[in-house]
């Protein structure tokens, strides 16, 4: 074998083993996402480790997540109106077991706290208590919470995940929040994207094209936080100005900013399938008599248009994906959207708000990871429908 | 917390030949980190859950609490809102969306627009304690990660409600006065008010280490006491103990 033959040999081996470890890392991530996400379909939306306990002679034995929030909040006051007894609703928890008990009757090393709660719940009837499970005797009623699943979750229309004892883990808000932004985007990007598509790759002449490209990369370049206080300052008192509504931070300036932050893809993207189109075919089309416009619109776009479907498809993955700018500007209230003039929550914006101080592992924690694969599922399915178009070319 | 700690141990590596070094996350982090031994001290701007103190009590370590100094929120408005004063009920009604327009408190026919910190933060969990009987914020409340945010977007919203640390308020929002007895009396959110606890809305901001490290960190925890401690804690916008 030749030294050359060597040196290619290692050259390819070099090159099969990037490939492998780009893959690798690529699989491991998406790994990684779905099995921290996939933790909560074991769990009940209770917090972890404790259990809810009644007296035995309530015929309560299941609550949902919404009845608990209501009982928490007073909303819920009777047994009765959960299906139960005429005996008011009454919270035990950890937090009340100072102001019931001395630390002598406890125990220095809570010893009897066990016993304590047993005999505090058998001898209350109306009694709801919330204990770390090994607290609790098994000798109690317990009240069972329905398990998480990913309906309920795609369901559920109340996000509030650091609710104790009983987090409520409805992402349909947030996920029509995202969508309904990324939408707004491109409604707004996709024509002004194409129309200066059209100027850089027919009408002007080298030298603008020159300045006109070097600042859309320019705009590429800015960091989406500059964006985000751009929206902040200017955005957001100029839209709640215009249509003279209570606040700025809605849906249309994130859209707005996010249509800014997509112009570049879609412009450069557009702008090669433009460019794409054979001089021949534009030719015959000036011969048949046709001017530079009806050229543009009856040949040029035509035949592009592939090319622009899934350069606006990527600007609306781009969109979907942004973070830091809706974060700023969007502001970040999970309630149904019902108009663009009215804050909403994305998924970007609820991971990068909460994750910092999620418990490792815990409920809250794994929702944020399931919100992270609804964001992989969503940008990948929109690269696939993007290549789809590509290939039609 | 974490930009006084930083101040503090700044101050005391100058005068003393030892290596502290800080990190931020949150109370829940620092204790939990208290708890598997990664650190020696921990600070907390909540007391402890009785879930945290039943988890040291299974691992044998006894912990030294401490308040180090206060901390106060004000209740921010917009200036232009003529509403000057509040009980701690309508707090209540307005944070958690009961009250959806300024005139049933008195003001003027406006929306009310709730601006609140992400519920991971430590203020959120305290105006949820002390102030809105634990209840939740409406959810309408639009949530901001940054404190300054709040700041600048109460001035820009003429129906705005917001909370921060005293420290914060500028003269772009009004700061109003609370009442925790119903409306009898109302107390303005100022530094005195705060440091002689007549403002209900003020909060201890703990310092926690297990009893095994005294030796090791006593020098620092007793520096923070001294009068140029305590001083470090008025510069950066806390109330300070004494």
């Amino acid at each position: 074998m030749t030294i050359k033959k060597i040196k290619e040999k290692f050259v390819e081996s070099i090159i099969y083993s990037c490939g492998t470890f780009t893959t690798l890392a690529v699989l491991f991530i998406i790994v990684f996402l779905f099995k921290e996400g996939s933790g909560i379909f074991q769990k009940t939306a209770l917090e972890e480790g404790y259990s809810l306990a009644v007296n035995r002679y309530n015929p309560v034995s299941k609550l949902s997540p919404e009845q608990i929030k209501s009982i928490i909040e007073g909303d819920i006051h009777n047994w009765h109106q959960l299906g139960g007894n005429y005996d008011s609703v009454y919270i035990f928890t950890l937090s009340d077991i100072e102001s019931k008990f001395t630390q002598e009757e406890l125990g220095a090393e809570f010893e009897h706290l066990k016993e304590k709660i047993t005999a505090y719940v058998e001898s209350n009837t109306g009694v709801l208590a919330f204990f770390p499970s090994k607290y609790v005797d098994a000798s109690l009623a317990k009240i069972d919470v329905d398990k998480i699943t990913l309906a309920s979750i795609l369901k559920g229309k109340d996000w509030y995940p650091t609710a104790n004892p009983a987090p409520q883990l409805g992402a349909l808000p947030i996920v029509l929040g995202s969508i309904m932004v990324s939408l707004g985007a491109i409604i707004i990007a996709l024509p002004l994207g194409v129309i200066v598509a059209i100027f850089l790759a027919e009408i002007a002449g080298e030298t603008l094209k020159n300045v006109i490209k070097t600042v859309i990369e320019l705009l590429a370049g800015i960091p989406s936080v500059v964006y985000g206080f751009f929206g902040l300052v200017v955005l957001v008192p100029f839209v709640q100005q215009l249509f003279d509504i209570p606040v700025g931070e809605t849906a249309l300036s994130g859209s707005i900013l996010l249509a800014l932050i997509s112009l570049p893809t879609i412009i450069s993207l557009s702008e090669d399938a433009i460019s794409a189109t054979p001089q021949e075919l534009k030719n015959a089309s000036l011969a048949l008599g046709a001017n530079r416009l009806q050229t543009i619109f009856g040949v040029t776009i035509p035949f592009a248009s592939s090319g622009i479907i899934s350069a606006s498809i990527l600007g609306i993955g781009r969109a979907f994906g942004e973070t830091m700018a809706v974060l700023m500007v969007t502001g970040n209230a999970a309630i149904m959207p019902k108009s663009l003039l009215e804050p909403v929550r994305t998924i970007t914006a609820t991971i990068a708000a909460e994750l910092g101080e999620a418990p490792t592992g815990g409920i809250h924690y794994e929702a944020l990871f399931i919100l992270g694969t609804f964001l992989f599922v969503f940008t990948f399915a929109v690269n696939l429908i993007a290549e789809f178009f590509a290939q039609k070319r | 917390m974490l930009p006084l700690m930083q101040l503090e141990i700044e101050a005391y590596m100058k005068r003393n030949p030892a290596q502290l070094n800080v990190t931020g996350g949150g109370s829940g982090v620092g204790i939990t980190s208290l708890l598997e031994g990664t650190v020696d001290i921990a600070m907390s701007s909540r007391e402890l859950k009785m879930a945290e103190k039943l988890k040291f009590e299974e691992k044998g370590k006894k912990l030294i609490v401490m308040a180090v100094a206060n901390d106060a929120l004000s209740v921010i408005l917009n200036p232009q809102n003529p509403i000057k004063q509040l009980t701690r009920e309508q707090l209540e009604d307005l944070f958690t969306g009961k009250i959806t327009n300024w005139k049933e408190v008195g003001g003027d026919d406006l929306r009310v627009v709730v601006y609140t910190r992400e519920s991971s933060s430590g203020t959120y969990e305290f105006m949820k304690d002390h102030v809105m009987n634990k209840k939740e914020f409406t959810k309408t409340a639009i949530s901001s990660s940054a404190t300054a945010a709040i700041v600048y977007a109460t001035s820009q919203t003429k129906g705005a409600i917001g909370y921060v640390g005293i420290a914060y308020v500028e003269p772009i929002v009004k700061a109003i006065s609370v009442s925790y007895d119903g409306g009898q009396k109302y107390i303005a959110p100022t530094f005195n008010n705060a440091f002689n606890k007549t403002y209900p809305i003020t909060r201890p901001l703990f310092i926690l280490y297990p009893l095994e490290k005294e030796k090791l960190v006593k020098p620092f925890i007793d520096f923070l006491f001294t009068v140029y401690g305590q001083k470090l804690v008025t510069h950066k916008g806390y109330i300070p103990l004494k």
